[in-house]
């Protein structure tokens, strides 16, 4: 394969990757943060302090969490048709790339949040502040630092799943690398596509890194920045070799 | 101006119950700086807290300026919107400050404005209005983080006052601070209680905060209020624990045959020569065991601790003519004496 042939297909391939990890990211995060400070404000000692909801959104949130995304896209295949019209295709991808997303923010929102200190929360109380503006004008710009690192690994983590989209034809750089790279013996182009998904992946870590310290920075807070709290990213490669064998069988159920 | 009667507040943890307070009944008059001082866990907090209705007391009222907050706070875990509106005629300062770190000086200052519904330009203006005020005018665009601990508490002091409150409460505000800046602090606070005409309740655990800014004083010990009045009443209260911690002078008994006594000037007794008449008149002995002249309450206050030979009995007569002279005295005996070393401590 000369890199004549290499270039449209890797072209596209970043393309389609921009467009399924952007909007589902996007998605993720405008979900994700209600629900990760609902959470905290739900559990015991919470301002909206409510064990029912706590543990009914904390459970969704789990098993939303606990799914292995091949099985997640399957099994949301009825439900992308609602949404999008069809199963197949990158925007179909959106669609379970998102839902996974959303409990993965959540979760990191949740922590982000908890770690903003009381006392300021009282601090706005004693000023007459409600719930709302203390969620607004206290728990979201304090977390912001963090919430900036979890949005950098949310990215990250869907770029991994992003991989896994080849099986409802969403294609994507994860996609290319398992179809040419493992599945037609073409090393030179999968290398290409893990080259191009690290370098991706560092340059988004790098500038989260950055605007996460340079919030904290203005801050001032001593101590380290935020760290992420996660594993950086699922290798991507690695996490699309195993699902390669699923690839087939699942793109005919499709 | 604050008035919390039959003031409880249990708290339930795995079944444990702690009763933080127990039946306070507190008077803070308008325009006086009242200190509340005690160790910790003796329901400082808690009543600090249970004053804006922070923490729900389990019962009894809380009214402030006439309005009996504990009607407001309604059934439900959270604030109303009459309790929040009250809340915000009720200013408060931290131990730990509790400034937002994302925001700039100014913003944390035009915060409460911000809740109150205040336009921008008026925000603005008000907020370096009151920099100004505590001295940061500088300041306004720095972040928290930038500033020294006296510079973040001024912060506290002047989002506190943002709402133009009648009350201010102060939570440790001086705790977290070196000496020489919680003396400018209290300066402060001081100031701001004359200008302004702010009625002040702190709670502390240092008696030179109550010593040097608070008309009244309460001590607390386990949830109740054990002594309280202004602090010339405590001085003349014979026996007061507050007096003496508020006031202390060391030195221990000589002997077994010895009577130890302390002795109180307020005002023109203080420039009387008592001591020496009384060691003339009577024809005795008497050691200085130790003395102090203070600022307390903004009174001149003496005070002695004086041994005379044999036992009290002995000694009925001189002690009575101290007492013809105008003076406050205690009698100091073997447990009373240990109180006060703990208090000067």
């Amino acid at each position: 394969m000369t890199w004549s042939e290499m270039q449209p297909l890797l072209e596209q391939a970043c393309q389609e990757t921009l467009i399924m990890v952007g909007w589902s990211t996007l998605i993720a995060v405008v979900a994700g943060l209600p629900i990760g400070v609902l959470l905290v404000l739900t559990d015991k000692g919470g301002l909206l302090q409510n064990t029912v909801v706590n543990k009914v959104i904390g459970q969704i949130v789990n098993i939303g969490r606990s799914m292995p995304f091949i099985i997640l896209m399957v099994a949301l295949m009825s439900f992308t048709r609602w949404i999008t019209g069809t199963t197949i295709g990158s925007e179909a991808a959106i669609v379970p790339l998102a839902i996974g997303g959303i409990p993965f923010f959540a979760r990191l929102v949740e922590t982000a949040v908890r770690e903003v200190d009381g006392g300021l929360v009282e601090a706005v109380q004693s000023m007459g502040g409600n719930t709302w503006t203390i969620v607004r004008k206290v728990l979201v710009p304090e977390a912001l630092p963090s919430l900036i690192a979890s949005t950098t690994t949310t990215i990250i983590a869907l770029i991994g799943y992003s991989a896994m989209a080849g099986t409802v034809g969403g294609g994507g750089l994860g996609d290319l690398a398992v179809r040419y790279g493992y599945q037609r013996f073409e090393t030179g182009l999968m290398w290409i596509t893990v080259a191009i998904l690290a370098v991706v992946i560092s340059v988004i870590q790098f500038i989260g890194d950055y605007a996460a310290r340079a919030l904290h920075r203005r801050g001032g807070r001593s101590g380290p920045g935020p760290k992420l709290r996660l594993l950086k990213a699922k290798e991507p490669d690695a996490q699309a070799a195993p699902s390669g064998a699923t690839v087939t069988d699942v793109s005919k159920v499709a | 101006m604050i008035t919390t009667s039959g003031l409880t507040k249990v708290y339930r943890s795995r079944g444990r119950e702690v009763t933080a307070l127990d039946g306070v009944d507190l008077h803070v008059r308008e325009g006086e700086v009242y200190g509340v001082i005690g160790q910790s866990g003796a329901g400082k907090s808690s009543l600090i807290r249970c004053v804006n209705l922070l923490e729900r007391p389990t019962s009894g009222t809380v009214t402030v300026a006439g309005q009996d907050l504990t009607a407001l706070a309604g059934r439900g875990p959270r604030a109303g919107r009459e309790l929040r509106q009250a809340r915000s005629r009720i200013g408060m300062v931290f131990q730990h400050f509790n400034l937002l770190s994302s925001r700039t000086v100014r913003d944390n200052v035009e915060l409460p404005l911000e809740i109150l519904g205040v336009s921008g330009k008026e925000r603005t203006r008000k907020a370096l209005e009151l920099l100004d005020l505590v001295g940061l005018a500088d300041k306004a665009g720095s972040y928290p983080a930038q500033l020294s601990g006296g510079q973040k508490q001024r912060v506290g002091i002047a989002r506190a006052l943002a709402g133009d409150p009648k009350v201010l409460l102060s939570d440790e505000a001086t705790s977290a601070l070196d000496p020489e800046t919680t003396r400018s602090i209290l300066q402060l606070l001081r100031d701001l209680n004359r200008q302004l005409g702010l009625t002040v309740l702190l709670i502390t655990h240092e008696m030179d905060v109550v010593k040097s800014i608070c008309d009244s004083a309460a001590l607390m010990e386990k949830g109740r209020i054990v002594e309280s009045g202004t602090v010339s009443e405590l001085l003349a209260t014979p026996g007061s624990e507050l007096a003496a911690a508020l006031f202390p002078v060391g030195g221990e008994a000589t002997g077994d045959e010895r009577t130890v006594v302390d002795v109180t000037f307020h005002g023109e007794a203080a420039t009387r020569p008592v001591i020496s008449q009384l060691s003339r008149t009577y024809n005795i002995d008497i050691s200085i065991l130790g003395a102090a002249i203070d600022t307390v309450g903004g009174l001149q206050v003496g005070r002695m601790r004086i041994e005379l030979p044999g036992r009290y009995e002995d000694n009925v007569v001189p002690i009575g003519f101290l007492r013809e002279q105008g003076l406050q005295i205690d009698v100091v005996g073997p447990a009373r004496s240990a109180l006060v070393k703990e208090g000067a401590q």
